[in-house]
C-alpha cells in the first residue's frame, strides 16, 4: 500500500508530499504522523510540497488539519515550498492557512524551526528526540 | 452593367489625358487647406504621394469593371491607400484630414468634367461614377485610418501592462514591486503572477508592495492586495506594504478594510529599514564626513556584517 513516507532529521520531522492525497492516504497519513510525533517527542514538522502541482480544497483542508493535529502535539509545523500556482489556488478557495508557518524551502524552513525552539544554528542536538 | 464599363472607360480617358493638370490642381487644393491646419508634411511629399496615387487611380480605372472599390481591380489603389492611411496615423493625423486627402480630389476632378463638358446625361454620369469611388475610397482610409490607430492603442495597453508590472531586487533576499496606476483584476492576477515567481525564482523571503502611484484605493484594490499578500505568506514570503498616502490611510479605515495581516510602512525607505532588519542587516555609514580619501568608493559597498 502507498504511503507517505516520514523522515526523521534531528527534533524534527521531514515529510515530503509527492502525490496527490485521496481520503485512504491522508487518513493512513495522519495516523502515521501522530503516532511517530508523540513515540519521537518531535518538536517541528516540516511538510515539503514543492512537488506538488496542484491543489483542491480537500488537499488544502488536510494540511490544515494536519497542521493543527500537530500544534496540539506541541509540535510546530511549517510549510515550505509552496508554488505560486498552489499559492493562488489557496487564496482564491478562501483557504489562507492560518496558524500554519512557511518558508520558501527546506532549509529556510528548518532554520525557522530552530529559531523558534530556541536552538541555534548549525548545532545538531540529535538526543532530544527519544526513540 | 456594361454601359457603366463604358462610361469608365469615358472617366479613366479623362483622368489619362489631363494627369499633370489634375494632379497640379489637387497639391494646390490640398496645400491651401494644409497651410491652415499647419499639419506636417512637406509640399514635395505631398506632391509625391499625390502624383503615385493618381497613377494607381488611372491604371485600376482602365481595368476596372465597376465602381465597387473592395474588387480586386481596385487592389493597388487600396494597397497604396492602406500604406498612407498607416503612415499619416502613426505622423497625428486626423482621420478627417486623412478623408480630405481623396476627398479634395473632388474639385479638381469635376471642373474638369465640366469643362469638357458633353451632354448633360453622360456628365451626370461620369461625375456619379467619380463620386462613387471617390466615397468609397475615403471611407476605406478612414477605415484604415481607425483600425491603424486600434492596433497602436492595443500595443500601447500591453506594454502599460507589462512595465506596470515590474519586480526589482532591492538586495539579495529583497524584492520590490513598484505599483502605479490604478490596480484592477487583470493587473493584479500579472502582477500577483510575476510577485510570486520571481519570489521563487530569487529565493526572497521579503517582499514590499508600494503602493505610492496608486491613485485610489477602494474595497476591490484592497482584496487584491491582500490577496497578494495571503499568496506570498503561503509561499513563505513576507509582505510588507509601503507607500500610503495619508489619504489613502483615511480611505482604508473608512472603508472598514482590515489589513490587520500585513506590515505596513509610509514610505519604501522605512520598509526597506524594516525588511533588511528582517533578514539581519544594518546600514551602517562607513565615512562621517567629507574630505577623507576614499569617499566614493562607499557608496555601493556591501554594508559590513
Amino acid at each position: 500500500m502507498e504511503r507517505i513516507p516520514i523522515l526523521r532529521m534531528g527534533p524534527f520531522l521531514l515529510v515530503t508530499i509527492q502525490v496527490d492525497l485521496h481520503d485512504r492516504l491522508v487518513v493512513t497519513f495522519q495516523d502515521d504522523l501522530t503516532e511517530q510525533i508523540s513515540r519521537t517527542g518531535a518538536r517541528g514538522v516540516l511538510i515539503d510540497i514543492s512537488a506538488l502541482d496542484m491543489v483542491d480544497s480537500f488537499m488544502g483542508r488536510m494540511i490544515a488539519n494536519i497542521a493543527g493535529m500537530s500544534r496540539i502535539l506541541d509540535a510546530e509545523t511549517v510549510v515550505v515550498g509552496m508554488r505560486p500556482a498552489v499559492a493562488i489556488t489557496l487564496v482564491e478557495l478562501g483557504l489562507a492557512l492560518p496558524g500554519v508557518r512557511t518558508a520558501l524551502d527546506v532549509e529556510k524552513g528548518m532554520e525557522l524551526l530552530r529559531a523558534s525552539r530556541g536552538l541555534r544554528l548549525g548545532k545538531e542536538e540529535d538526543g532530544d528526540l527519544e526513540d | 452593367m456594361s454601359a457603366q464599363g463604358l462610361k469608365k472607360g469615358r472617366l479613366a480617358g479623362i483622368v489619362g489625358n489631363h494627369e499633370a493638370e489634375i494632379l497640379a490642381n489637387w497639391v494646390g487644393e490640398q496645400t491651401a487647406v494644409k497651410g491652415r491646419r499647419g499639419a506636417s508634411l512637406n509640399e514635395s511629399e505631398l506632391r509625391a504621394q499625390c502624383e503615385a496615387f493618381l497613377r494607381a487611380f488611372r491604371e485600376s480605372l482602365n481595368g476596372a469593371a465597376s465602381t465597387d472599390v473592395e474588387s480586386n481591380e481596385w487592389r493597388a489603389v487600396r494597397g497604396m491607400l492602406d500604406e498612407l492611411s498607416r503612415a499619416r496615423a502613426a505622423k497625428g493625423f486626423s482621420s478627417s484630414e486623412m478623408a480630405f486627402f481623396v476627398m479634395s480630389l473632388k474639385r479638381p476632378l469635376f471642373g474638369l468634367l465640366r469643362e469638357i463638358g458633353g451632354d448633360a446625361q453622360s456628365l451626370a454620369d461620369t461625375t456619379w461614377e467619380a463620386t462613387e469611388i471617390l466615397d468609397r475610397m475615403a471611407l476605406f482610409t478612414t477605415e484604415v485610418y481607425q483600425k491603424a490607430r486600434e492596433e497602436i492603442i492595443a500595443r500601447q495597453q500591453e506594454e502599460m501592462l507589462e512595465l506596470s508590472t515590474p519586480v526589482v531586487t532591492l538586495w539579495k533576499g529583497i524584492l520590490a514591486l513598484p505599483m502605479i496606476g490604478t490596480l484592477d483584476s487583470a493587473r493584479t492576477q500579472t502582477m500577483m503572477e510575476s510577485l510570486l515567481q520571481t519570489i521563487l525564482d530569487t529565493g526572497s523571503s521579503i517582499a514590499i508592495i508600494d503602493i505610492t502611484g496608486v491613485p485610489t484605493v477602494d474595497t476591490l484594490t484592497a482584496q487584491h492586495l491582500l490577496k497578494t499578500v495571503t499568496a506570498a505568506r503561503l509561499m513563505g514570503a513576507e509582505c510588507i506594504l509601503s507607500g500610503i498616502r495619508p489619504q489613502i490611510a483615511q480611505t482604508i479605515v473608512h472603508l472598514g478594510l482590515d489589513l490587520g495581516g500585513m506590515i505596513t510602512k509610509a514610505s519604501l525607505a522605512d520598509a526597506f529599514a524594516v525588511a533588511l532588519e528582517r533578514t539581519g542587516r544594518t546600514i551602517v555609514r562607513v565615512r562621517t564626513g567629507p574630505g577623507r580619501e576614499s569617499t566614493a568608493t562607499a557608496i555601493g559597498m556591501d554594508p559590513p556584517a
